[in-house]
Formats: C-alpha cells, sequence, structure tokens
C-alpha cells in the first residue's frame, strides 16, 4: 500500500490479524498487529482461546483428582507441572516425602525440562528458518518420552507424583537407560549447536531482536530463561529450594543481553545443567519408601484391595467424595520452577477436603503480555522470533 | 528482612491501614484496607530496605457468605535483590469492587489484573486496559465468583457466540462433497 506523494513515500498502517491457527503462534495465540510497511506500530495479543477453567474446577474437585487437571496446563511439561501441585498441597497439609521420592521428583522435573527445552529449541529454529534442528531434537525427546512411558504409562499426561511422594518406583532398567541417556546427551547438544550456533543467519536474526533489560524484565514479571536472559539471577530452584534441588550442584546460566540470541544460549546451557542434575541424581539415589505414611489418607488404596477389605472400600469411597478429611485451613503459596518460568499454585482452604481457591499463576500468561513490548518497533519477521523466544504454551496460558 | 517484621513496617508507616496480620507455614499476609493500597505498594517497591521489584502474582478471592467485605485481591511481593517474599491480602467490598490498579508500579501487573476483572468482576481504578482477557469480551458473569454454577448457567438459550458457530456450520453443510 504504497502511495506516492511528492517525492516521499508514504505507506499506510495496515492491520494484521496473525492467528489463532498460524504455525508459528505455538498454539491458538492471535496478535492484532498494526503495520506501517514492515515495521510493528501496535501489537495486541488476545488470549482464552484455550480457556477451561482449570482454577474453577480445582475448586470443585478434591485435593487428589485435581492433579490430573495440572498435566492439562503445559501439556508438554506435565511433570513439572504435577510436582509444583503437589509440593503446593504437601505444603499445605504439612507433610514431606520420602527421600527416594524426591529425588525421583527431581528427576522427572528435569526430564521434563530437557524435553520441553527440546522442543522449545526444534520449533524456535523452525520458525526462524533452520529446519534440521526440529528433526534431530525429536530424537532425544523420543528417548525421555519411552522413560515416562516405562514409569508410568503415559508420554505426556504423567499424573505421577502423588501428595506425599510418587505413585511407583523406578525399574533398574528405567534407571540404566536414563544414566545411558546422560552419558550421550552432552554430545548431542554439541551437535545442535554446530548447526546453528555459527549460522550467519541465525545469528542474523537472534542478535539484537526483542531486547529488555533487567529492571525492564523484573517489572514486568517474567520469569524462567526469559528472566534471566537478561542476566538476572533467579532461580526458584535456588531461590526457594524444593525437593532435592538443594542437595545436587548445578549453576544458573545468565545472559548479558536479554536479547533472543543470550535467552537462547542460557535454555542451551540450562540443558547441559538439567544432564548434570539428572546424573547426580540417579548417582546419589537412596532407597526406601516412594510414599510418606501419612500419604495414606490422600492415595487411593490398590485396587486388589478394594475386593477383600471394607475399610479400602470405605477409604476410596471417601476420598473420592469428600477428599481428605484432615485438611488444615490456611493458605500458601508455593513456587516451582518449571521449564517455562515460575509456576505457583496459591491455595485457600477452608478446612474442607477440596480447596477453596485454587489459584495457576503461569508463567506463560505472564510472558505473553509482554509481547507488545519486544514486538513494537521492531519488524514483522521479528515477532516470530519473540514468540518462540519468551517459550509460551497456550494451554498454561489460558489454563 | 523476616516477612513479620516488614508486616510491622508497612502497620508503622499507614497506620490504621493494616487490619490484621496472620502467618501460616512461615508465610506472612498482610491484610489491608484498600483505600492507599497503591501508596502502601509503593512504598513497598521504593524503600530501598524493602525493595519489592517482582510482583509474583496478583489474583482475587471470593469469600461468599464466609466474609465480610466480600471479596479479597491477594498480592505475591518479592524482592529479587533482599530476597524476601510477603503476600498482600486486600479486602474489596461487593458493593464497591474497586482496587486502584497498581500498573504504574509493576508492569505485570496489567494482565493479573485484567484477569482478576474478567473471573470475579473486581475493578482496578486506573488501568490502562481494562478489558476481559480469557473470556470472550462479551461474555456475562464472572465465572470464579461462587454464586457462578460449574457448569455455566443452563438458561433456556445457549451462549450466543456458540449458537451462531451451530448456525454457521449448518450452512457450511450446504457445500459439503457428495450431496
Amino acid at each position: 500500500m504504497i502511495e506516492q506523494e511528492g517525492k516521499e513515500i508514504k505507506t499506510k498502517e495496515i492491520a494484521l490479524s496473525m492467528g489463532p491457527q498460524h504455525p508459528a503462534t505455538h498454539g491458538v495465540l492471535r496478535l492484532v498487529l498494526e503495520l506501517d510497511g514492515e515495521t510493528v506500530v501496535k501489537c495486541t495479543p488476545h488470549v482464552g482461546y484455550l480457556h477451561r477453567g482449570v482454577e474453577k474446577l480445582g475448586e470443585n474437585r478434591t485435593y487428589l483428582s485435581a492433579l490430573p487437571l495440572t498435566d492439562r496446563l503445559d501439556y508438554i511439561s506435565s511433570m513439572s507441572n504435577n510436582v509444583g501441585y503437589v509440593i503446593a498441597v504437601e505444603k499445605l497439609f504439612g507433610i514431606e516425602a520420602p527421600e527416594r521420592a524426591k529425588y525421583i521428583r527431581t528427576i522427572m522435573c528435569e526430564m521434563t525440562r530437557i524435553s520441553s527445552h527440546i522442543i522449545w529449541l526444534g520449533t524456535h529454529a523452525l520458525d526462524i528458518g533452520a529446519m534440521t534442528v526440529f528433526l534431530y531434537s525429536f530424537r532425544e525427546r523420543e528417548w525421555l518420552l519411552d522413560l515416562f512411558e516405562m514409569t508410568c504409562g503415559a508420554r505426556l499426561t504423567a499424573s505421577y507424583p502423588r501428595i506425599g511422594g510418587v505413585r511407583n518406583d523406578v525399574s533398574q532398567q528405567f534407571l540404566d537407560s536414563l544414566y545411558e541417556f546422560t552419558q550421550q546427551f552432552p554430545a548431542r547438544l554439541d551437535e545442535y549447536e554446530t548447526l546453528i550456533d555459527k549460522n550467519r543467519i541465525w545469528l542474523k536474526r537472534t542478535k539484537g531482536i526483542g531486547v529488555i533489560s533487567a529492571a525492564e524484565a523484573v517489572n514486568w514479571g517474567l520469569t524462567g530463561a526469559t528472566l534471566r536472559g537478561s542476566g538476572v539471577d533467579y532461580d526458584v530452584r535456588k531461590a526457594f529450594p524444593y525437593d532435592v534441588y538443594d542437595k545436587v550442584e548445578f549453576d544458573v546460566p545468565l545472559g548479558v543481553h536479554g536479547d533472543v540470541y543470550d535467552r537462547y544460549r542460557c535454555r542451551m546451557e540450562e540443558l547441559r545443567q538439567s544432564n548434570r542434575i539428572i546424573k547426580q541424581c540417579i548417582e546419589q539415589l537412596p532407597t526406601g519408601p516412594i510414599l510418606s505414611p501419612e500419604a495414606a489418607k490422600f492415595v487411593l488404596p490398590p485396587k486388589e484391595s478394594l475386593f477383600k477389605s471394607m475399610e479400602s472400600l470405605i477409604h476410596h469411597f471417601v476420598l473420592m467424595t469428600k477428599g481428605p478429611l484432615t485438611a488444615p485451613a490456611g493458605e500458601v503459596y508455593s513456587a516451582s520452577e518449571v521449564p517455562k518460568g515460575e509456576l505457583g499454585f496459591y491455595i485457600v482452604s477452608d478446612g474442607t477436603g477440596t480447596p477453596y481457591r485454587m489459584r495457576v499463576r503461569a508463567p506463560s500468561f505472564v510472558h505473553a503480555s509482554v509481547l507488545p513490548r519486544l514486538c513494537e518497533g521492531g519488524l514483522i519477521a521479528d515477532v516470530i522470533a519473540n514468540i518462540g523466544t519468551i517459550d509460551i504454551v497456550l494451554g498454561e496460558c489460558d489454563r | 528482612m523476616e516477612p513479620l517484621q516488614i508486616a510491622e513496617k508497612i502497620k508503622q508507616a499507614f497506620p490504621g491501614e493494616v487490619a490484621e496480620i496472620t502467618s501460616f507455614r512461615d508465610q506472612v499476609s498482610a491484610h489491608l484496607k484498600k483505600d492507599r493500597l497503591f501508596d502502601i505498594c509503593r512504598m513497598l517497591k521504593e524503600d530501598p530496605e524493602l525493595d519489592f521489584d517482582y510482583l509474583v502474582d496478583v489474583c482475587g478471592v471470593d469469600y461468599l457468605d464466609k466474609k465480610t467485605p466480600r471479596f479479597e485481591a491477594v498480592y505475591h511481593l518479592y524482592s529479587m535483590t533482599r530476597r524476601h517474599f510477603i503476600r498482600l491480602r486486600v479486602q474489596v467490598p461487593e458493593e464497591d469492587p474497586q482496587v486502584r490498579s497498581v500498573v504504574p508500579i509493576w508492569q505485570g501487573a496489567n494482565w493479573h489484573e485484567r484477569e482478576c476483572y474478567d473471573m470475579l468482576g473486581i475493578r482496578f481504578e486506573g488501568h490502562p486496559d481494562l478489558r476481559r482477557v480469557l473470556l470472550p469480551e462479551d461474555w456475562e458473569g464472572h465465572p470464579l465468583r461462587k454464586d457462578y454454577p460449574v457448569e455455566g448457567f443452563t438458561g433456556e438459550e445457549d451462549w450466543h457466540g456458540y449458537t451462531e458457530v451451530v448456525e454457521l456450520s449448518k450452512k457450511l453443510k450446504e457445500f459439503e462433497w457428495g450431496n
């Protein structure tokens, strides 16, 4: 839409609706872009297409049966969401999981982080035009998903952690295969980096794009690698350690410039650190029970015992209909570091078996809100890079 | 700083504004009256000793028939530099569900407040763009209120957004192959 006016070439602003069905928006995100030529003048994100009312549903379910809802938040990293929910409820009830269960949960969280970051890397590179990484990265993800399947039977929506522990123990075969994975993974990571790290197109499209300063990133409430790319040292695993994050060694990689490239570097380094954590956890994994004795009031009795024991049947019935009867009245906020950032659960209990209010503080929701700040003034092609770099999943954003 | 000290500090700086200080599982909540919330937040952000630079979360809770005032807006604050945490619970009456927006202090409050308005109908005064965020803009009611049924209101008519889609799909079927 170019009009000639004397010597100057003037352009008319046009509004472009990008999404909700668009391959580069990573789900059903809709952006209304007002463009002046190729420059984005205004960007308005519209979310909510995947809203399922998780918070409302959580208020009407028992603590146990609200667990599968958390799978469906960030559906590519369900284990971390489960753990985030479970530690919030554990904190509310004041119980603690046994050591072995904590180690297993940490392993699962880090496996999820690797599989989520791998998807992020693949799709982000695909959006910007480096297709090969995508094909390679799904190879490693497949391995991890097979391992999830080996443990709990599900590849995506795991619901494996339980309040006060985990559902079942991991097998030796699982640990062997995972250890093999940790041995091979660093070399695979190097392989990805040879594909894109010195790729001139990749560098041109990521360096100096979507810059956000440290103070501004904190002010906007960014978390996770999106924040650390700007050089702010905040990681929930270090600030409020849960499970066994205080017993393993790992570094928190930080960026400097706060652009797309630095966030990419942060996530790549996080992959290495996750690998390191998993390795330490396997080496340190203690033997012992996987469910705390106090967890009996949350966890359903084994199915076989329902046919033999009256007690189990009653217990099962009460758990499913009323929930745990000994809930204390109070409120907790509990945060966990999921691959996307800080996932917080604010649970208000009124002393009954269902949460009175279950608030989910979703990192993707906050990250989606910063899109106008990143995109406005930039080129339309960089919108794609910006959506990729904040790493959002709309299931979590919309809840 | 210890969270209890922070709550005490707010109480000293704004006498009469802190209704109560409660603590549960080592987390401290300061229950505030809503009138001077903005000033309290500005102090929490700007006082170098407190330096709450990160607004973790804003959400609303509906205490229907349990408490008066009915609503509460809950703010979670954390300081990246000082490493301390506090929760503010602001009382919001049902008749006039309005609170001053804290967006001028923390940009991150923008969407949280929009969501709170969307879900509970608490209005944030001075918010730059207070529209519904998750639900359609012409949705009626606020789903997270306790008097809103889980399965939605089952009136005689379906929501017009739904009926429009059904009508459209009927129309499109006329063009289906094989007819």
